[in-house]
């Protein structure tokens, strides 16, 4: 009653454990693409500002959204939890400090968001700031370095990994801005992507064939080329001012990266266990599947409402007094 | 200490945390949609003065709740493994469901409105914050739902170790939930208008230009002691209703406890032996006769079951093992609860006697009163004792729901999931205690610092009091001239 048995015979890969594997990868995948932009704004923001205002300018362009974007992870996690307890459970308890590191710069990257705008000195707002870089860098290193751990165990692996997500999340951010911006932060945006491309696509071309292993399907092999190509056209079309192109580049570059990822882990999603074992009970994915199935479409239209409603260009040239 | 005990004061630490700031966001939250609603259909300056300070202080309160519950979603799997692997198929459901459901929506729309003023139509923003804040209160049930299953499991089965969910209505209609979650919810309403009292109160001084001690203040600051009164009024009659629910659905939990729970029930009244006709004992050595019965079973003479021998019987269901929780802290917290949560709701039942209104026919000018009373101005001024005595109303309520859960939680122990799992066998295994007491260290002295800073903040904004009403933010009529990139106003936060 108290102890736990590990389960003897291993039941069969079902539909819907197919299914919910590819809703946790879509979920993870919404994630990194979604944050991802976030997490390189935040990165960038000292680095493209020369005065309040810009900084202003620049966390305007995620101020509506990096809330509902950090969802997709809550939302990402608490599915796996739902639909494969153990590999919640031993990813989590398995990568302890990695993980608490991550939360703990979500916490002070939150605070200094929604904070930013009520405090009063310059003292206070650098403190928020801090917390804003701190806590958008640590996380998007350190996503990559759980992964690349995960799949090689090396140290070499969670370096490149955390490389990688760093500086693709940059590039991305970049490409974001100069997207979403206008005036000389606009500008500057655009030229932070050439030296930020400079790290990222070398990084990805060592890490992303990587990324599908021994036992990995064979189409993985074509999501890390497609996704190394969008890198690079990110890259190149963002200099050539095609910066929506250039963003739709890289986010797919990210997506088709995740999907590399997920792809190597269907057989093993941790070292030692299979998804089947993992899985909930066929009941349990059966509710899951009617809740998502009405709730998600809703979630993805009134997100895209919002970036509908905050589609236009953020300019400086705004009162700063004028404070909520 | 192993890590068992830290990785047990970790929960503590941060769920009590997460809990200071969470229901000021559910009952706060519905209180500035209601401003807000307001102005939306009176055109009245003063409802968008409130509003807007008011959805200010909601705003610093929110980024707080968001970000320790983070840490709630992930410390399951990373320091309860074999919890999260037992119950997940369970337990994982509603929590699966309160962020697809609730924090998308809370998130989303929170943003559309801090953003949103200048932007949308007035009727489209004020929707905005009520589905943010229909998102908050649907979490609530979400995840009160998942804790009823731990103290109360139900439509499940256990196979191969693991629980195994067989009927997912029943988890959410278990009746544990059904009755802890009003009790929580109105708990979180209790603490929000008690906020709001306070606030309002310090404001109503300060504007009389009047000290918290007795004693006068350098300067008046403002003339709005009608649009104090008025959002004074709204929170106390929130608070007096919010308080009926707690009570009564409180009555309800206790009853439940008696049949689901019954060392939790026995802890709480230090009863060690089946007793008829239980007395209540209000403090050690006080005792009602009969009044422990009449609460747990509606009949003065039902047997109420105490501790040892319920040990007695577990021991001979579960094996050789303490059964018993820490009997101090239940056994007080309960008494802090139920004192505390009295005195707010005594508080805001005081506040509405204090600011009724003067009776229509009296004095004879009826007609006259009704516009003016309208328009609150017959209205007599606040006593200054009450405007002080309403301080306490922050306090009061605040110290209560916590009490509640200490209560609620350390009363299940040594269960994690009552009569299935317990505690020592739900920590993560391959956690050392090292790593429990590192981040332990860092969360505890990481929220130290938030608190402060936030608490900092309320007070500042507190004191600067609302905007002037010079400008009220209207929808533009036309788009900026020129370039088809039309203003967004990211000032409203940053």
């Amino acid at each position: 009653m108290t102890t736990l048995m590990t389960t003897s015979a291993t039941p069969p890969v079902t539909a819907l454990t197919t299914l919910w594997f590819i809703v946790i990868a879509f979920l993870w995948t919404g994630y990194f693409v979604l944050e991802g932009f976030d997490f390189g704004v935040g990165a960038l923001m000292p680095l493209l500002s020369r005065s309040d205002a810009d900084r202003r300018q620049v966390l305007g362009t995620i101020g509506p959204v990096w809330d509902g974007n950090e969802v997709w992870l809550i939302t990402a996690v608490g599915a796996m939890f739902a639909a494969f307890p153990a590999w919640y459970s031993r990813l989590l308890s398995g990568f302890y400090l990695p993980v608490f590191l991550v939360v703990a710069g979500l916490i002070v990257r939150g605070a200094g968001l929604e904070w930013r705008g009520k405090v009063s000195s310059r003292r206070e707002r650098a403190l928020c700031d801090a917390g804003i870089v701190t806590g958008s860098v640590l996380p998007a290193f350190l996503w990559g370095a759980i992964f690349g751990n995960l799949l090689y165990g090396t140290l070499l692996a969670t370096v490149l990994g955390g490389a990688l997500s760093l500086s693709v999340a940059v590039l991305h951010g970049a490409v974001f801005l100069a997207l979403k911006t206008a005036g000389p932060v606009r500008r500057r945006a655009r030229r932070a992507a050439v030296p930020a491309a400079a790290c990222a696509v070398p990084v990805a071309v060592v890490a992303l064939p990587a990324i599908p292993g021994g036992g990995a399907p064979a189409w993985t092999q074509g999501a890390a080329l497609a996704a190394m190509a969008a890198l690079a056209a990110g890259a190149a079309l963002v200099w050539r001012r095609r910066e929506g192109w250039a963003f739709t580049a890289t986010a797919t570059s990210i997506a088709a990266a995740t999907a590399a990822l997920f792809g190597t882990m269907w057989a093993a999603p941790l070292p030692g266990l299979t998804l089947a074992e993992a899985s909930s009970a066929p009941y349990t994915l059966k509710v899951l599947t009617w809740i998502g199935l009405i709730a998600l479409p809703g979630v993805i239209a009134y997100q895209a409402w919002t970036y509908w409603v905050f589609r236009k260009r953020v300019t400086g040239e705004v009162p700063a007094l004028q404070a909520h | 200490m192993d890590a068992l005990d830290l990785a047990r004061w970790q929960f503590g630490v941060t769920t009590v945390y997460h809990f200071l700031f969470v229901p000021l966001t559910i009952g706060l939250g519905v209180f500035v949609a209601g401003l807000q609603t307001a102005w939306y259909r009176t055109g009245n300056d003063d409802y968008l003065r409130l509003t807007r300070f008011f959805g200010k202080l909601f705003l610093i309160n929110f980024a707080m709740g968001v970000v320790t519950g983070l840490v709630q979603e992930f410390q399951f799997g990373m320091n309860w493994s074999e919890y999260s692997t037992f119950v997940g198929d369970v337990f994982g459901a509603p929590l699966a469901m309160e962020a697809l459901l609730a924090f998308f929506l809370e998130s989303t729309f929170l943003g559309l409105w801090i953003f949103g003023w200048e932007r949308l139509p007035k009727r489209i923003h004020l929707a905005c914050l009520w589905a943010a804040v229909i998102g908050s209160n649907l979490s609530a049930y979400f995840i009160l739902a998942a804790n009823a299953w731990m103290k109360h499991p139900v439509g499940y089965e256990v196979v191969d170790g693991r629980a195994r969910m067989t009927d997912f209505w029943a988890v959410l209609t278990n009746s544990t939930a059904l009755a802890q979650i009003p009790h929580v919810t109105g708990g979180a309403f209790v603490v929000a208008g008690g906020f709001v009292i306070a606030v309002t109160g310090y404001r109503i001084l300060r504007e009389r230009g009047l000290r918290l001690i007795p004693g006068r203040a350098p300067a008046h600051e403002g003339h709005s002691q009608a649009m104090w009164r008025t959002a004074l009024r709204g929170a106390l009659v929130m608070t007096a209703i919010a308080g009926v629910v707690v009570a009564g659905t409180g009555d309800q939990s206790g009853r439940l406890l008696a049949e689901q729970q019954p060392m939790k029930l026995a802890a709480a009244e230090g009863l060690r032996h089946d007793t008829a006709g239980a007395p209540f004992s209000v403090v050690p050595g006080v005792e009602v006769p009969g009044l422990l019965s009449l609460l747990s079973a509606h009949d003065p003479g039902a047997t109420v079951q105490g501790m040892d021998d319920i040990q007695a019987r577990y021991e001979k269901a579960f094996g050789p093992a303490d059964y018993t929780p820490n009997l101090p802290v239940v056994f007080w917290s309960f008494r802090v609860m139920i004192v505390f949560g009295m005195a707010t709701v005594g508080l805001s039942a005081l506040g509405l006697w204090l600011t009724r209104r003067p009776r229509l026919a009296r004095g004879g000018q009826g007609r006259r009163d009704r516009r003016d009373r309208r328009d609150g101005r017959a209205a007599r001024p606040l006593p200054a004792w009450f405007a002080r005595v309403c301080m306490l109303a922050l306090p009061l309520p605040t110290v209560a729901i916590v009490a509640g859960w200490l209560l609620s939680e350390i009363g299940r122990q040594p269960w994690t999931v009552q009569g299935e799992l317990m505690t020592a066998a739900s920590v993560s295994p391959g956690v050392s205690l090292a790593e429990v007491a590192v981040t332990l260290a860092v969360f505890t002295a990481l929220y130290g610092v938030l608190a402060l800073a936030e608490g900092a903040l309320l007070l500042r904004h507190v004191k600067a009091g609302p905007e002037e009403p010079a400008a009220p933010p209207a929808l533009p009529a036309t788009a900026p001239a020129g370039s088809g990139e039309a203003r967004l106003t990211p000032t409203l936060m940053y």
